[in-house]
């Protein structure tokens, strides 16, 4: 196997009094589209700066490409596109003048700028306002711009910190269709707080907290494990006393609670025990129990759960 | 050098497309045409053999220029990169520190100069009125006196980068540059300096003074002695910004 594009070993960061990353450790290989999840405060940012060379680590190695990020930083910055936080532009710029910039900054030549500007207008959909001031721009093209500049030098890994902060919904989906073509040519470390985020866009996950890393797998496993056994939530026709006994009665119920609805309908939230998907049964029961039966779902866990979960099984081991 | 040239073109673009840009220019242009508002007088009585930029030099106008517009040309440097986050987009390009340094500072330095194109204009018109002209004024003062802004400039040009990358706030570079700058300046006047002046410490205030090293200049004088206080001073001030730019890498 090649080496991995990136490679974290031991890596802290001390603020004035205050520890923002904590003895983290992570590879991420190449071809890979990682997300780092974590709470506003966990340390994302941080750990991307290091690795885009603009901060120094307090202890630690950080290697990218094989290069390490405080010794070898050109070698290093050639390599990254990096998009931070808020994705600052110089607003007072035009479109293509900025790209151009950038591309000139990065060491390409002016033949090869002119060619990759276009490429990179055309990828991310930029071409018709080539010629705006990028102040004038709306917040989903601002944020194409950004993405533009951080691939227009075709670096091996692009860092986007929070590239999705702010969009509304269509400019969401494109933004993230955006990232996801570029996972096909790019090695892509990006940061978000947003579990589904994760879930639509990346092929591993690290899951940040308070500086320290709580989990770190391919995002397919995390979500068997972690994101999918979320409660099960049934709308039935029955009094509350009967629901109540029947389901404290179950082996596989865990805790119940019930919220009385419009009419008769109670809406029931079940967890099952070990992270067993109660909804099955729920329509068995249902069923022999002729309780009328109008919604059957899921709740999704939020990042919250994700957190109180994990931590709660470290506690256990 | 594709790089500072780059950069170089970025600065002079956001000094020259900018409306903070223009008004500088405007107000540089008031003040230098007070300036000649001021001169005409001295000039209209008893023949005299100062030089025309001699004259324009003692007049309160120059500092006035020199001290008030500096600090607003060079706040924005490194305070506004700092405060949108494009510096963070900048530095991790392959960019090295002493290359943005010096683009900031020449994209500056040539702004400032461009603002003092007119004074260049205000002593052709004068030469035109003067009859003894080959005596009054000779383009070689001029270009000398030229030479005396662009060195002092290029003192409180890199002085205004050093306060400017201490900061995000341009409000507080500007008041920083101000505050250094007038009292440098200060310092430069005997008069003002509360210490006794004898023997070493008369000499020592003189060397550092600012306007006795200018005056010879403004007369047409190029004293390598001159030429290397304003430089080292220059210097230094650049040397200060690059240790602050790099310090944001220190562990």
């Amino acid at each position: 196997m090649s080496e991995p594009m990136i490679e974290v070993v031991n890596l802290t960061k001390r603020y004035a009094g205050h520890l923002a990353v904590a003895n983290v450790s992570f590879t991420v290989g190449r071809g890979q589209i990682v997300g780092l999840l974590g709470p506003n405060g966990a340390g994302k940012s941080t750990i991307l700066r290091i690795l885009s060379c603009f901060l120094p680590a307090t202890s630690g190695t950080v290697r990218v490409g094989g290069f390490d990020v405080f010794e070898q930083t050109d070698e290093v910055r050639r390599r990254i596109g990096y998009m931070p936080e808020n994705n600052p532009l110089h607003v007072d710029m035009r479109v293509r003048e900025y790209l151009k910039f950038r591309a000139r900054l990065k060491g390409l030549s002016l033949a090869a700028s002119r060619d990759r500007v276009s490429t990179v207008l055309e990828m991310c959909s930029l071409t018709e306002v080539d010629r705006r001031i990028i102040g004038q721009l709306s917040k989903g093209f601002r944020q194409r711009v950004g993405l533009a500049d951080a691939l227009v030098h075709e670096p091996e890994l692009i860092i986007l910190d929070e590239p999705t902060i702010g969009l509304d919904p269509n400019q969401l989906r494109s933004v993230r269709q955006l990232i996801k073509d570029l996972g096909r040519k790019h090695t892509i470390l990006l940061s978000t707080h947003i579990l589904p985020e994760v879930e639509a866009t990346c092929s591993h996950v690290l899951i940040l907290h308070q500086g320290r890393i709580l989990a770190s797998d391919a995002t397919e496993n995390l979500q068997r494990n972690i994101f999918q056994s979320g409660p099960a939530i049934a709308e039935l026709t029955a009094s509350t006393s009967t629901l109540q006994e029947f389901f404290a009665a179950q082996s596989e119920v865990e805790t119940v609670d019930i919220v009385a609805t419009d009419g008769d309908w109670k809406r029931v939230t079940l967890t099952g025990r070990d992270g067993h998907d109660l909804r099955p049964l729920i329509h068995q029961w249902a069923c022999t129990q002729r309780w009328p039966l109008r919604e059957l779902t899921h709740g999704r866990h939020t990042l919250e759960d994700v957190f109180v979960k994990i931590t709660r099984t470290e506690k256990e081991e | 050098m594709r790089v500072y040239l780059t950069l170089l073109r970025r600065e002079l673009a956001s000094h020259f497309v900018s409306l903070t840009g223009y008004v500088i220019i405007s107000v540089v242009l008031l003040l230098l045409g007070f300036s000649i508002l001021d001169m005409l007088p001295k000039l209209n009585g008893d023949p005299t053999d100062t030089p025309i930029t001699r004259i324009f030099y003692a007049t309160v106008y120059f500092w006035m220029l020199m001290l008030l517009t500096t600090p607003i040309m060079t706040m924005r440097t490194f305070a506004q990169e700092k405060f949108t986050g494009t510096f963070e987009t900048l530095m991790t390009t392959p960019v090295s520190d002493l290359e943005v340094v010096l683009a900031k500072f020449t994209g500056a330095l040539i702004f400032f100069m461009v603002t003092w194109l007119p004074l260049g204009g205000y002593m052709m018109l004068l030469h035109q009125y003067t009859n003894q002209a080959a005596t009054a004024f000779d383009y070689r003062t001029l270009l000398c006196t030229y030479l005396g802004i662009g060195l002092l400039g290029s003192v409180y040009v890199a002085l205004g980068c050093f306060a400017s990358a201490l900061t995000r706030s341009q409000l507080i570079a500007a008041a920083v540059s101000y505050g250094m700058g007038i009292t440098i300046f200060l310092l430069s006047l005997r008069s003002l300096v509360p210490i006794p002046m004898a023997g070493w410490q008369a000499k020592v205030f003189t060397y550092i003074s600012l306007t006795e090293h200018l005056e010879d200049f403004s007369r047409g004088i190029i004293d390598t002695s001159n030429l290397v206080f304003y430089l080292s001073l220059t210097g230094m001030f650049l040397f200060l910004t690059l240790k602050v730019v790099e310090s944001r890498r220190w562990k």
